[in-house]
């Protein structure tokens, strides 16, 4: 089973990963045009509320997070605090739902 | 006479360096350097070696911070100062002096399943293997391992996570993988796959820079983890 679990979860943020490469370049060419174009927050929001397609792409990225960052973390607490087990794993699903709360919260609060 | 400027770990872990100055010679090894230590100067010192010529595998030491095979390693190549550092393999235990004891390292090998196991007996005949088929270019690649722990000594995985298989023995594993005669792979992928096996692997190939064979277990690695995704995805893991 753990053979199983770690091979899903390798499998799970290699592909999650592969997400953030694409979602990271379009979030920062974003900013960076929405920052040099001087747009204000009034114009942005003009443009984001309701958009159906700006809501999937920041809930696919939002995703992408939830799912690589806690198995990235996963590892880092195995090898610098060597905490593995149950314990690790049930806080980090924590983690995970407090990151897609937060990520949630910011989509919708640009959407509604 | 030129002399080389020596310093060489003695006792065990708790141990400390002693100094020698060694007559430098021409195409002088550094496995040359602790045996004329060993001969003429300390016979108590302790190192461990066999065949001479980078077949065995048991030579292998520290120089100068690095892993080395110091039956092939020329002083030139990594003293051009005439100074050398010498130290027992990282990430083992020292016995005494140079030797560390192996058997983790080789417990290892046999906990990834390293015995090949195949499927026919004496009485059938040979299996066909194509040379040129993309398999058996993947073991010709990985196949040459001589079981020297230079990968072993030169990962850091090994060093935060002791129950870690290492290099050598994920690359053993991988050859088996890959080999069309082999019958015990499903068993072999379960017992590599996970925390202490190829998904511990952070890819930062300090096996694949240190191999003296130029094998990269960190390719194998990555075949051993795509193998095992695929096989978790298909739910036979």
């Amino acid at each position: 089973m753990s053979a199983r679990r770690e091979a899903l979860l390798w499998a799970a943020q290699r592909a999650s990963a592969a997400l953030l490469a694409l979602c990271v370049v379009v979030h920062l060419a974003t900013m960076i045009y929405a920052a040099h174009t001087g747009l204000s927050a009034a114009q942005i929001l003009e443009r984001t509320r309701g958009n159906a397609a700006w809501l999937g792409f920041y809930s696919v990225f939002l995703l992408a997070v939830v799912v690589h960052v806690p198995i990235g973390l996963r590892a880092v607490l195995s090898e610098w605090l060597g905490w593995r087990g149950a314990s690790r794993d049930a806080v980090l699903a924590a983690f995970a739902a407090v990151l897609a709360w937060l990520g949630a919260r910011a989509i919708l609060g640009v959407f509604l | 006479m030129k002399t080389l400027d020596v310093r060489v770990w003695r006792g065990g872990a708790h141990g400390r360096y002693q100094g020698f100055q060694v007559p430098r010679e021409e195409s002088q090894t550094v496995l040359d350097v602790v045996t004329h230590i060993q001969r003429v100067q300390e016979p108590t010192l302790a190192y461990r070696f066999a065949c001479r010529v980078g077949m065995c595998g048991s030579c292998a030491m520290t120089v100068n911070g690095v892993a080395r095979w110091t039956c092939r390693t020329h002083v030139d190549l990594v003293a051009p100062d005439g100074r050398l550092e010498i130290a027992p393999l990282r990430n083992l235990p020292v016995i005494r002096d140079l030797v560390t004891d192996m058997r983790e390292f080789f417990d290892k090998w046999a906990r990834a399943k390293g015995r090949f196991q195949g499927r026919r007996t004496r009485r059938e005949d040979f299996e066909r293997v194509a040379p040129d088929s993309e398999a058996r270019k993947q073991v010709d690649a990985a196949i040459e391992c001589i079981g020297c722990a230079v990968c072993y000594s030169s990962c850091d995985v090994v060093a935060w996570n002791p129950d870690y298989l290492g290099p050598a023995a994920l690359n053993r594993a991988w050859t088996l993988l890959r080999d069309v005669r082999e019958a015990a792979n499903p068993e072999r992928l379960r017992a590599v796959a996970g925390d202490a096996g190829c998904h511990a692997c952070h890819t930062q190939m300090g096996c694949s820079e240190r191999c003296p064979k130029q094998i990269s277990p960190t390719a194998g690695i990555a075949g051993l983890k795509r193998a095992a995704a695929a096989a978790a995805l298909k739910g036979e893991l």
